[in-house]
């Protein structure tokens, strides 16, 4: 479908847009960083100035953004999904080499006063570029091997950079991101069941090749695991952030120690508490009560996604939507996961909660695009 | 790509049935977290706050303050002082080799210090503090605190340590405390968690080590809360021990000072008695030793020097030195055979210089004989021969029983360490020890105080105040426990015929005030002092007959270590006896000359509560005295202070 097909007067235009935004998920939005805002100032000993200032600087410009991003036709941003891919994997090359490096990996590039991950950028390219993709492919030959081979190749090319990183976490995340487009656009489950015979066949051979010469992973990658399927075999090392952050969760209980009373992550025994551990500090502080409706706070953001992706009779609006929501799914999920131990630690922050530099206001540019879809979309 | 509206409603159809199948997977995946939660914070919360706990909450002891120990008068001599002192805890540091040496850069820590340290942390559990440095200056410690964040696992400590402010004069009295020592550890049965403390503080020796229960106290607990790095964040609780419990010593400080500083050089020992109460007034061991040296922690080289000396200054000689009492012995003879029946006061025996049994010739010390000689000529003149003719008469078994009425060979519950029990020997004991049968010349010896029989000084004193007062007088080293003074119990009576004891007591009152008296060179002329005493020459060494065919070498020619030992004991004032001393000079040569001087100042000092008037003296010895006492390296030279006489 092409801008002349929409019935333009269907769609708002002007200041009527405000009208249209998807305000249940502005604020479910909202809801969710003021949690974090709460977090950072308590995991900071009841100072503002050290995350919860900065972050808070960061939610208004990405907020901004979503509404500006929100405001431009959805047809402009199926026009750009090309670029928006092909400039994020540009970026990705350029960190290979001009990244700064930190905790032994490169990811960041600095742009003057921007800190910027490409990788962040690469999980909206992508879905953007994946969503173009099918909107443009006919649909008799989405499930054709050659028409899966492209976006598969789409998807493998920066998560392969981003795995060199190495950035684990994000690898998954672009993978499964990626994954969930073409699912949604209809791609026969068969390829699915295939992949994931290969995924379980690839863990076994990662597990095999450990110690020998055509290692698959870093020895980090490996400890990792280790820690994973055994935290307690060494609680002071490799596994001392997983059970820590259990007995923070833990001791929480049914209604938490009460606000900036968690003794886990004010006396330090938690690693990484403002960036992805923040969710036990609020499992610790607010306990199972607190942590259960953030989760619910989570759900409803992509439910109202979903609902949104559901009446949008617009391919590309639809696929992007469902895209960037189940991308946002993946990110809390594995996180809240990661640190209740159900997977291992691959470093994963809490959308919009856990402090970050670029990743808050990209991923609320993400949620721009959604509201774009959401006002613009055909009725 | 342009799409029928038919395609594009299958199309919208596809992508919805796709949603709610994504939606379900999502769903479950949602529910497994929830679930995942609810089992970590509901379920199994009570553990894992638990573990919270352990994480964040620490119990430390509160080492008490160690119990005081004043001297009779009140004056301290064991107290408490401020201490600070680094620690490092291995777990917490991290790279111990390099934090040791950022800490070597604030302090003054040399090589061997740094690698005593390193060892200890090897050794040690890696969760324990060990101590790096000690007794630092105010300086040290605060440059220490302020670079704290530079230096993990590193912990100041501001405890209580052990002090004795009058240095080597107690060392012997009061011992010393050090460190726990695994072997103490090993050694006690003692669940006191304190001890688990690093470097806590416990008696090692003496009176510290033997009233450990009392002096200790009870620990306190501080519940505090800790963050990952171990630094103490809060205190939650406090509950504060029990300090250890105050003692007061009999011993009076003054001339326990005034004792150790006339002793001088020599290796000696001087015990001053109570006669009524049998307070140990002082008990003098030198050379002494600074006993602070131990509880800092004694270098090996101090501590090589100590035990290398053959004046022996960690032994306490008081109580641990045993050795043959000499003439000092015949007062016990005298009352054995008194009580015995086998001479009369007032019987003679008759002195030619020497006496034989059987092919064997017993010498008198002088050796043209003393001529006729009763009891108190025996005791004046020290006439050997007298004393082989009533231990012949006496038997060994009437002599052993009544050293031991009066003290020697007996062992008395003093809270000092390895007290000797001296030795008044018998028929039976040489049977049990050497399998051979007393020999008639055994007796003839043992009469003379030679021989097998062994006394410490204390014995020596104990005896010296049984016979003054005629009563069972016991040692007694504790006056007051708590502030509450311990009941005096009055001696019982010893059963001896008072007119044996009179006459003894006359012997000795001659010894020191009558001419011919063998220490009449230390008289006191002040009729209110007057000492009765006994002088006692004890060999160290056989006198060979080559020796003696040419002449008695004089000990002044011999080795240090081949001189005699001399020996002084005596009561005063005569008349109504209030101390008893003894003195033990090891190889000072005769009694009279070395001991008997030594032991007239010590009376005469316990006596006056202070320097004696000079008056008290001989008339041509007053310069001597005088010049004498002004050159002693007294602590508080001009006198005992005001204020402090005896309480």
């Amino acid at each position: 479908m092409s801008y002349l097909e929409y019935n333009v007067k269907t769609v708002p235009a002007g200041l009527r847009k405000v009208l249209y935004a998807n305000w249940p998920l502005a604020v479910l939005l909202t809801a969710v960083a003021a949690i974090g805002f709460l977090m950072l100032y308590s995991v900071a000993g009841g100072r503002m100035d050290v995350w919860a200032e900065p972050q808070m600087k960061r939610f208004a410009v990405g907020i901004v953004g979503m509404f500006v991003i929100g405001f431009v036709p959805i047809w402009f941003w199926r026009n750009m999904s090309a670029l928006a891919y092909l400039g994020a994997l540009a970026l990705l090359f350029a960190v290979m080499f001009f990244g700064e490096e930190g905790k032994g990996a490169q990811r960041w590039l600095e742009l003057g006063p921007l800190r910027l991950q490409p990788s962040e950028l690469m999980k909206i390219g992508l879905v953007m570029f994946l969503a173009a993709y099918y909107d443009w492919l006919d649909i008799e030959k989405t499930s054709h091997p050659l028409w899966v081979a492209i976006p598969v190749a789409i998807i493998l090319l920066p998560t392969f950079l981003v795995l060199k990183q190495p950035d684990l976490g994000t690898a998954i995340l672009l993978l499964a991101g990626g994954g969930i487009v073409m699912f949604v656009a209809g791609v026969s489950l068969w390829y699915f069941g295939t992949v994931i015979a290969l995924v379980v066949g690839l863990v076994f051979g990662v597990l095999e090749s450990r110690g020998t010469d055509w290692q698959l992973l870093e020895d980090y990658q490996y400890r990792r695991i280790d820690t994973f399927l055994d935290p307690g075999s060494d609680p002071l090392g490799a596994g001392y952030n997983i059970t820590q952050a259990q007995i923070a969760l833990g001791s929480g209980g049914w209604a938490g120690k009460g606000y900036m009373q968690g003794t886990q992550s004010r006396l330090n025994f938690l690693p990484e508490k403002h960036t992805d551990f923040i969710f036990t500090t609020l499992a610790e502080e607010f306990g199972f009560v607190g942590g259960v409706s953030l989760l619910i706070l989570y759900v409803l953001i992509v439910v109202f996604c979903v609902l949104s992706a559901m009446s949008n009779r617009d391919r590309f609006s639809s696929l992007l939507t469902y895209g960037v929501a189940g991308t946002f799914f993946l990110f809390f999920a594995v996180n809240m996961s990661m640190v209740t131990g159900l997977m291992p630690v691959v470093g994963v922050p809490l959308p919009l909660v856990s402090y970050g530099g670029t990743a808050m206001i990209i991923l609320l540019g993400a949620f721009g695009l959604v509201q774009s879809a959401h006002i613009h979309r055909p009725r | 790509m342009r799409r029928s509206p038919r395609d594009n409603a299958d199309s919208f159809r596809g992508i919805s049935r796709r949603g709610v199948l994504l939606g379900s997977l999502q769903a479950i995946f949602v529910g497994t977290l929830a679930f995942r939660m609810r089992y970590l914070q509901v379920d199994q919360a009570d553990q894992f706050r638990l573990l919270a706990d352990e994480n964040s909450i620490k119990v430390r002891l509160l080492p008490p303050a160690r119990g005081l120990i004043h001297d009779r008068n009140g004056v301290l001599i064991a107290g408490n002082e401020q201490n600070y002192r680094i620690t490092i805890t291995r777990e917490d540091a991290g790279d111990t080799d390099a934090v040791l040496e950022r800490l070597s850069q604030l302090l003054p820590l040399g090589e061997e210090e740094i690698e005593e340290t390193r060892k200890e942390i090897a050794r040690r559990s890696p969760t324990l503090p060990i101590s790096v440095a000690d007794r630092l200056s105010w300086q040290d410690f605060s440059r220490v605190a302020v670079n704290a964040p530079a230096l993990p696992g590193v912990a100041t400590e501001v405890g209580l340590s052990r002090v004795y402010p009058l240095g080597p004069d107690f060392a012997h009295v009061l011992g010393y405390v050090g460190p726990v020592s695994d072997y103490d550890l090993s050694k006690l049965d003692d669940p006191d968690p304190l001890l688990q403390i690093p470097r806590f503080q416990i008696g090692k020796l003496g009176v510290e080590s033997k009233l450990e229960a009392e002096l200790r106290g009870k620990a306190g607990t501080r519940r505090i809360e800790v963050n990952a790095t171990g630094r103490v964040m809060r205190e939650l609780s406090r509950q504060e021990g029990d300090p250890g419990i105050n003692v007061q010593l009999t011993i009076d400080s003054w001339l326990q000072n005034y004792i150790l500083a006339r002793l001088g050089e020599e290796s000696a020992a001087a015990v001053v008695m109570d006669v009524a109460t049998g307070d140990l007034l002082a008990a003098a061991s030198a050379p002494s030793f600074d006993p602070n040296l131990f509880v800092r922690g004694i270098s090996s080289a101090d501590y090589g020097t100590l035990t290398e000396d053959d004046h022996r200054p960690l032994a306490d000689k008081t109580v641990q030195g045993a050795y043959p009492p000499g003439s000092t012995f015949k007062m016990v003879t005298a009352l054995a055979a008194l009580e015995a029946g086998v001479i009369a006061t007032d019987e003679t025996v008759y002195c030619r210089g020497y006496t034989e049994l059987g092919d064997r010739r017993f010498h008198c010390w002088k050796g043209s004989g003393h001529g006729t000689m009763d009891l108190v000529d025996s005791l004046e003149q020290s006439c050997d021969v007298y004393f082989y003719e009533i231990a012949q008469r006496t038997g060994i078994e009437n002599i052993a029983a009544m050293a031991r009425r009066l003290g020697i060979g007996a062992k008395f519950d003093l809270p000092l360490s390895a007290i000797s029990e001296g030795l008044a020997p018998d028929k039976g004991w040489k049977l049990r020890k050497y399998g051979k049968d007393w020999l008639i010349g055994d007796t003839f010896n043992s009469g003379i105080g030679q021989g097998y029989v062994l006394a410490s000084p204390l014995q020596l004193a104990v005896m010296s105040a049984r016979i003054a007062s005629g009563r069972a007088v016991v040692p007694r080293l504790i006056r007051a426990v708590d502030g509450r003074d311990l009941p005096i119990i009055p001696p019982p009576e010893l059963g001896l015929n008072e007119n044996y004891l009179r006459a003894v007591r006359k012997g000795m009152f001659q010894v020191s005030n009558s001419r011919r008296g063998t220490a009449y060179g230390s008289r006191v002329v002040d009729d209110t002092m007057r000492l009765a005493g006994k002088t006692g020459t004890s060999q160290v060494r056989n006198i060979t007959a080559a020796e003696r065919a040419r002449g008695v070498t004089r000990n002044e020619d011999l080795p240090w270590e081949r001189r005699d030992h001399a020996l002084f004991v005596c009561f005063a004032p005569y008349e109504a006896p209030r101390v008893a001393v003894s003195v033990v000079v090891e190889h000072g040569g005769g009694g009279s000359t070395a001991a008997a001087p030594i032991a007239r100042d010590i009376a005469l000092q316990a006596l006056n509560e202070g320097f004696p008037p000079l008056t008290a003296y001989p008339e041509s010895q007053r310069l001597r005295i005088e010049a004498e006492r002004r050159a002693l390296p007294l602590r508080d030279p001009e006198g005992r202070a005001e204020g402090k006489s005896r309480a």
